[in-house]
């Protein structure tokens, strides 16, 4: 089963192609293993309370979703308050990933 | 030990993504694999010896209170810490970019290539990520 890392450092709220990124995750999801990393501006969806359909759309399922840790600490974001389905990752994380052999997308 | 190649596109000073970049490496070194980094367009200029701490008068702060890092700065610090654990961290421009922008003058350690060499890096990696501009 192929592995996916998908990296997201944008906000919904700032490029239209979140919503397509989100997307792309859902669909590998069926296929592979897919972990989504939010990164950067990415961890502002993944408050409890943030308006966002496309990654409320992942949660939950066969995607793993993380958000860097280091970039929630620069926003001020608690990791304990993460939507249901976020978890706190480091960037070692990605790392792992990619020395496994897993193919990476940054958006 | 894995072999990781990452692709940087911004320039200095410009996106959040360049601090994530050095992280990545920062981690991958730290965790015991080679790492190849090939800067393309802007990201040329991250090793570019010329740059120069400053003063922030806005702030009333000297140069030394300042304390602002340069990106150059960073590049011979993962240079110098892939040299402690011993691991390989291949810092490589792309040769026409560099010439495009001046920047030939780079700290010791950087390389120049082409993007061939980021081919055959990508090819002899485990795992590639390219982190492009917007």
């Amino acid at each position: 089963m192929s592995r996916y890392i998908l990296i997201q450092s944008k906000s919904p709220w700032e490029s239209g192609d979140v919503g397509h990124f989100y997307a792309l995750a859902r669909e590998l999801g069926d296929r592979g293993e897919v972990t989504f990393f939010l990164v950067q501006n990415g961890v502002m969806a993944a408050r409890t309370g943030a308006s966002d359909a496309g990654l409320d759309g992942i949660l939950g399922g066969k995607v793993r979703v993380l958000a860097d840790d280091f970039s929630l600490r620069e926003r001020g974001i608690d990791a304990g308050s993460l939507k249901k389905g976020v978890g706190s990752g480091a960037i070692d994380e990605v790392v792992d990933l990619l020395a496994g052999g897993a193919k990476a997308l940054w958006h | 030990m894995a072999t990781i190649t990452i692709g940087i596109m911004d320039p200095p000073y410009e996106s959040a993504n360049t601090p994530t970049a050095f992280r990545l490496v920062e981690a991958a070194i730290r965790k015991g694999h080679n790492v190849n980094v090939f800067c393309y367009e802007g990201a040329t200029a991250l090793g570019f010896a010329g740059q120069k701490p400053h003063a922030n008068a806005v702030h009333g702060l000297s140069l030394e209170e300042e304390d602002h890092p340069n990106p150059k700065e960073w590049v011979k610090s993962l240079l110098t810490f892939a040299g402690e654990k011993k691991v390989k961290l291949v810092w490589c421009n792309c040769g026409m970019c560099v010439d495009e922008r001046g920047v030939e003058n780079q700290v010791e350690g950087v390389c120049r290539g082409s993007p061939v060499d980021a081919w055959k890096y990508s090819e002899a990696s485990d795992g590639v990520l390219l982190i492009g501009t917007e």
